[in-house]
């Protein structure tokens, strides 16, 4: 690695960091600028009993004093008690949330890449056939649809229609469906994306040069075309991160999958504001580090770009 | 006609009538035609670009017009009548069916206007409601967009013509804005938003549009201007170097005529596409919200809040999320497929 890569390296890493603060920051006072704070809600309650709830969460001290507080928590991962789950700390219910969600992301994002190499990779060597009008027929649509859309109608088809998987995330099977609509979505542009990148590749010198030399056909499209073609894809890891985090969010809603984006969704209408401001922080965070991860993963595997 | 080659005699034949073969080059075979007359044809030659349209224009048309002649209203419970008892009957009507009230008037003989997709579980017409949806969908989309390319024209053309420091203060929080997760940003904005702005608001006339629908329009002044203020700055940027530009300054034109007749129509067709892209996206980011509950506010319907409210039902009617699912579909699909054909006729540089 030259000074420059390793330059740009350090650059990203430090825009990363200060987009993070700046995610706590705006959390936190956007959070405290809510009229009347976050026991408003609750029964009717007598001045002393308040006064109590607000010293017992800090809520008493200077603004600053606790924006700093807060941020030195965390930092370390602490995000304090949940108002609402009395006794439970946001960052147990994040954790516990994260288990399963974790779970489902994962699986739906290695399926959604590769099946969207492959078909992107057939459809642009069949270029014209009716395998390819095919593929990019569905995947326009899919792009097109929302993803709480594709989720409630692979719902309405898959369990109430033909009855073959269960409606409920937390039962036997009950994690195909959200997998497939998050899946979708990023599936059908990596297909898109991996298509065209491929026919662009295809059209280049030394693709010629390599068949010219006698390689297989074989060996051309697996060690020259697709390998070239997959550096856009990299650019898409940040992305398509981000797509699955938010698309979680509904999506574990509608199959009721108990899962940190539920738990999200929940806190929002409950208005547990110390669990919405530590869930959107870690989810900023993964979103962040992937975006910073997939930059530096583009400038490395290809030298010839030069980004600023 | 004889002449020595020598002589500086005028040569008589060019003076002869000119033949019909050759009067036949002369004729302008058609109007010369402007970039913009280009466009269209160029437009309404891509057919998917065409019924894309079609489509559109049918659904908006419909939205505003439907409402005005039917006789349902979206939010009348049509089994509540002051004086009269509550007529259960009316709510979760099945497609095409009837009330007891209306069989009976019917068996009267009166004519009675069939609910052609039935009612919703308060007795409101359902038809009627996903019109509303998609008028108010359709609307926000529409507004949203005005305001990003209002705040990002402002900034950017700012940034571009100012320069130094002040560009690179503003590029500056574009990368900040830009590198901040848009979604997650949107729902923690628009949940609080919901209750600093409701008393806020209270009394004005702005009351009327709801302020989880002001939220939502904050929210894109706020977030989505970056992308377009960038455009506009890298635009007027390349455009300043220009050899035209710099040619028509040479003959000493005013800054006020090299705007109106180089910068901007040089840079209104790229402005344009990108307005009507953000459509879509704002669509889709209202029936988002909508979908999570923090979108328009009841009883009034957007396509997004009629999907959710369905799912609760999904087992018993699940007619009533696949409509407004397909209406949001057809529209998003229609306005992306409508805007790619129109980047395709009005930017020509992109072709190359």
């Amino acid at each position: 690695m030259d000074s420059k890569t390793v330059s740009y390296i350090l650059k990203r890493i430090v825009m990363a960091v200060f987009t993070l603060w700046a995610v706590i920051t705006i959390t936190f006072f956007v959070m405290h600028a809510v009229p009347g704070g976050p026991f408003t809600r609750e029964k009717a309650i007598s001045a002393e009993a308040q006064a109590a709830l607000n010293a017992k969460y800090g809520l008493d001290k200077p603004l600053f004093e606790q924006y700093t507080t807060y941020l030195a928590d965390a930092i370390q991962g602490n995000f304090g008690p949940s108002i609402k789950q009395r006794g439970r700390m946001v960052t147990d219910i994040i954790l516990d949330g994260m288990k399963t969600s974790a779970r489902i992301g994962i699986i739906a994002l290695i399926i959604a890449t590769v099946f969207g190499i492959v078909f992107g990779a057939i459809a642009a060597l069949r270029r014209n056939t009716i395998f390819d009008r095919i593929i990019m027929v569905m995947t326009t649509a899919f792009v097109s649809m929302p993803s709480f859309i594709m989720g409630s109608l692979l719902l309405i088809l898959f369990c109430t229609t033909l009855g073959w998987l269960p409606a409920n995330g937390a039962s036997q099977g009950g994690l195909i469906l959200p997998v497939i609509t998050l899946a979708l979505y990023p599936m059908s542009y990596i297909t898109r994306l991996t298509r065209s990148s491929m026919l662009d590749v295809l059209g280049q010198d030394y693709i010629r040069t390599a068949k010219a030399k006698g390689v297989s056909e074989r060996n051309v499209i697996v060690h020259h075309a697709l390998k070239n073609s997959l550096i856009p894809v990299i650019t898409y890891f940040g992305p398509e991160l981000a797509y699955i985090v938010t698309g979680s969010l509904v999506v574990e809603q509608i199959f009721a999958v108990p899962g940190i984006g539920r738990y999200f969704v929940n806190s929002i209408t409950g208005r547990d504001y110390t669990l919405i401001m530590g869930t959107t922080i870690v989810l900023a965070t993964l979103i962040v580090v992937m975006n910073l991860v997939s930059d530096i993963m583009y400038k490395i595997v290809d030298p010839r770009i030069t980004l600023e | 006609m004889d002449k020595n080659p020598l002589s500086l005699q005028v040569n008589m034949d060019d003076f002869l009538p000119a033949t019909e073969e050759e009067k036949a080059y002369m004729v302008q075979m058609r109007p010369s035609s402007t970039f913009f007359k280009d466009g269209c044809r160029r437009l309404f030659k891509n057919k998917v670009a065409f019924v894309s349209m079609i489509v559109i224009i049918l659904i908006t048309l419909s939205s505003i017009i439907l409402p005005m002649v039917w006789p349902y209203s979206y939010q009348t419970q049509l089994g509540v009548q002051p004086g009269h008892p509550v007529d259960p009957s009316f709510n979760n009507l099945g497609p095409m069916e009837y009330s007891s009230t209306e069989h009976a008037a019917m068996s009267r003989g009166e004519s009675v206007f069939p609910h052609i997709f039935g009612t919703d579980d308060h007795g409101r017409d359902y038809f009627i409601r996903i019109v509303y949806g998609t008028r108010i969908s359709l609307a926000v989309g529409f507004f949203a967009s005005i305001i990003v390319l209002v705040v990002g024209m402002t900034l950017g053309s700012i940034a571009g013509f100012m320069g130094g420091r002040v560009d690179m203060i503003i590029m500056r929080i574009v990368d900040v804005i830009y590198s901040l997760p848009d979604m997650l940003m949107v729902i923690l904005l628009a949940s609080v938003m919901r209750e600093t702005l409701g008393s806020a608001l209270e009394g004005t006339v702005l009351q009327a549009i709801g302020s989880n629908i002001i939220s939502l329009f904050i929210i894109f002044a706020l977030l989505y201007w970056c992308s377009m203020a960038r455009l506009i700055r890298g635009q007027i940027l390349s455009l300043r170097e220009q050899e035209y530009v710099l040619a028509a300054e040479a003959t000493g034109a005013k800054a006020g005529w090299i705007i109106k007749k180089h910068l901007i129509p040089n840079c209104i067709s790229v402005i344009i596409i990108s307005t009507a892209l953000q459509i879509p996206s704002a669509i889709f980011t209202e029936s988002f919200l909508s979908f999570l509950g923090l979108g328009v506010n009841a009883p009034m319907p957007s396509l997004g809040s009629l999907a959710s409210e369905a799912l609760n039902g999904i087992t018993s009617y699940p007619y009533r999320l696949v409509i407004p699912a397909i209406v949001i579909s057809l529209i998003v699909l229609g306005l992306n497929l409508f805007g790619d054909g129109l980047r395709d006729a009005f930017d020509p540089k992109l072709n190359q």
